[in-house]
């Protein structure tokens, strides 16, 4: 994955909380057995309606918003299943963080190692970032920092090996392959065997 | 680790083999990793580019449930798959399991099924373990006091390569169940009751463990149900302490320790249990005698409501987007709403005492003229069994279609879909917008509550039925 170290970026919001990931990418379309070209299938049934028609009032289908490369949802984003192709559809459709006041783990987990950040704020940043869609955010990935357009900065919480992966574009599984002696010693020596 | 420790805590403790720091997450062993087609071939595709091996095929089982056809054939490799890439996903399946090592319960397989099923039915879901898929309602297998969880599919990955995920260590909530179950009143009743309660989001970071003596009372296939569903108040997993009841269930199945191995491991097993002074972070307290027979209203599974009451009338804007996609009246009981389809299966509900609820209340009755009813078994050994006992002549003469096992019309991606608009009384786990189908409108109910539904053509109460 890229290393994601900063962000500058206008908003696009979705004002709904608990968007499962039914919504994110419905499951007819994870019949795929690569990661790309998810970014069609993005909130694929809110974005068109089922003569595939553009839905105009959805934020998504504003051509102001292309650009964005941050999403802010209501809260709980991400509930529902464990399908890691949500936070590709949001990646190849271009999204590089979500802000929210809570995500599920599985997504937030799923999102991380993939170097889309999920940014948990408080309720009322959440509640005025909500209210103005299209705000210019600037991200400090490395410092876990968002600033909002008066200046103020806001720390989010992130896990700080997830930020240092996700800083250095590294994956985690070569970290992981690093503590092989340690599994195997794990492996040799508990009480019982699976 | 203080004195007194949860069982989480001591399942979690167990398989440490690197524990966590402020700078690092704990590094866990996975006793079992349950694959399926739908989230492992772009695991199998790194695993490829870096020339790794699987480190424990043993220690992995696999099995095809999610865009398999459930369309009866008298031979498995008959089947149509729906869909080229569907078809693609299942012979990509079949080549990294055989590449791989890895012991797939394919098409040929008796034992095949719903991943959830299935691990329990062959005994190796078992107390004690940590078992991962990705898949969410893995969660299921807590129900033999495992811990377990779904992951994604760089998750996978990793534990394809290493047999380890790297995790931080969840919070601990306790969802305490007094009092005894009406009669008629379900598992599924239960769990969404739980559910409406704490919240979709009320298990956010947390492992819920359920107790107290109305779990004590379930049997193991009602356990399965609640735990399988925790994910749904947002838990990272749920679980039950094991018991006699646990024992039992999983004593004679092919995939439990054998011989003297047996009683060590059932000695094992009686030890793991939460301390009596044990400390949960969080805790929440509910009494089953006071439930009824619950169905949702709306487009996630905390939107809960006694199969009699109105649909509440309070909400944000969130809400009232629900209650519009579900074509639903607040103040109006659900009953008013005529069914088009009901659906009876999934990993939640379709073992055999769900379908032996729903067949208890067919025998002898039809499915209402104009309602669609298909009853999907959770595997095969379900099928089997379930037609052992007559079952399938039951709903077929009622006008049901009887499946060949998999998710099916639970998340409708491999054909099995309810029409737009259509309202469908599902016994599945999720009422999502879209998840039946696009524009299908989804209310989760339990067997008893789904079967009576499809004999009166109206959301209806199972009750009525005696």
């Amino acid at each position: 994955m890229d290393a994601l170290t900063s962000l500058h970026s206008r908003t696009v919001v979705l004002p709904i909380r608990d968007i499962d990931t039914d919504q994110i990418i419905p499951a007819r379309f994870l019949t795929t057995t690569t990661r790309e070209g998810l970014g069609d299938a993005l909130f694929h049934d809110l974005r068109y309606d089922q003569d595939g028609q553009v839905r105009q009032e959805f934020p998504l289908n504003d051509p102001a918003t292309r650009d964005c490369d941050i999403l802010v949802a209501g809260n709980n984003f991400g509930c529902g299943s464990s399908r890691e192709h949500a936070p590709w559809a949001l990646l190849d459709y271009g999204f590089k963080a979500v802000i929210s006041t809570e995500f599920a783990d599985i997504f937030s987990n799923n999102a991380l190692k993939n170097g889309l950040l999920p940014i948990i704020v408080d309720v009322d940043t959440h509640n005025w970032l909500l209210a103005h869609p299209g705000t210019e955010l600037r991200v400090n990935v490395g410092d876990s920092q968002v600033e909002l357009p008066d200046g103020r900065i806001i720390e989010y919480p992130i896990d700080a090996f997830a930020r240092y992966c996700i800083t250095q574009g590294i994956d985690q599984l070569g970290y992981i392959q690093q503590q092989s002696d340690a599994i195997t010693t794990f492996e040799e020596t508990r009480s019982w065997k699976p | 680790m203080p004195d007194a420790s949860t069982l989480f805590e001591k399942v979690w403790a167990e398989h440490v083999v690197v524990p966590e720091t402020a700078a690092t997450p704990a590094l866990l062993y996975i006793d079992l990793h349950l694959i399926h087609e739908v989230t492992t071939p772009q695991a199998f595709a790194l695993l490829r580019e870096r020339g790794l091996p699987v480190r424990r095929p043993d220690l992995t089982l696999a099995t095809m449930d999610h865009s398999t056809p459930t369309t009866p054939v008298s031979s498995f490799r008959d089947l149509a798959v729906v869909g080229e890439s569907a078809a693609n996903q299942i012979r990509q399946m079949e080549m990294n399991c055989q590449d791989f090592g890895i012991d797939l319960l394919g098409f040929d397989s008796a034992h095949r099924g719903i991943v959830h099923v299935i691990g329990p039915e062959l005994g190796a879901s078992q107390p004690g373990k940590t078992i991962v898929c990705g898949d969410s309602h893995t969660s299921t297998h807590g129900a033999f006091g495992a811990l377990a969880f779904g992951i994604g599919t760089t998750e996978v990955g990793h534990v394809l390569a290493t047999q380890c995920l790297l995790q931080r260590k969840p919070r601990s909530l306790a969802v305490n169940v007094s009092g005894q179950l009406p009669a008629e009143v379900t598992a599924k009743d239960l769990i969404l009751a739980i559910i409406g309660e704490i919240g979709v989001d009320g298990g956010t970071g947390h492992v819920i463990e359920y107790r107290g003596k109305a779990i004590r009372a379930l049997d193991m296939e009602a356990r399965m149900t609640i735990c399988n569903m925790s994910i749904e108040a947002g838990a990272r997993a749920g679980l039950i302490g094991p018991d006699d009841t646990t024992i039992d269930y999983l004593a004679g199945r092919p995939r439990v320790p054998q011989g003297d191995a047996w009683d060590t491991a059932v000695r094992r097993w009686r030890s793991l249990c939460s301390d009596e002074d044990a400390e949960f972070d969080k805790s929440v307290s509910i009494d089953a005698a006071k439930l009824q027979p619950m169905i949702t209203f709306g487009t996630n599974p905390g939107m809960v409501l006694g199969v009699n009451d109105p649909v509440p009338d309070v909400g944000d804007a969130s809400f009232r987007k629900a209650l519009d996609y579900m074509k639903v009246t607040p103040g109006k009981p659900m009953s008013e709403n005529p069914v088009d389809v009901v659906f009876v299966g999934s990993c939640t509900n379709g073992r055999l005492s769900d379908l032996q609820q729903a067949a208890g209340i067919l025998r002898g009755r039809k499915v209402a003229q104009g309602v669609r009813m298909l009853v999907v078994p959770g595997s095969q050994q379900v099928k089997m069994r379930a037609e052992e006992l007559g079952l399938h002549r039951i709903f077929t003469e009622a006008g049901a279609e009887w499946r060949e096992s998999g998710c099916s019309m639970c998340l409708g991606m491999n054909g099995d879909t309810v029409a737009s608009g259509q309202l469908s009384v599902s016994t599945s786990n999720r009422n999502f917008e879209g998840r039946q189908g696009i524009g299908a409108r989804t209310v989760l109910a339990s067997p008893a509550t789904a079967a009576a539904s499809a004999v009166m053509g109206r959301i209806a109460d199972p009750r009525t039925f005696n």
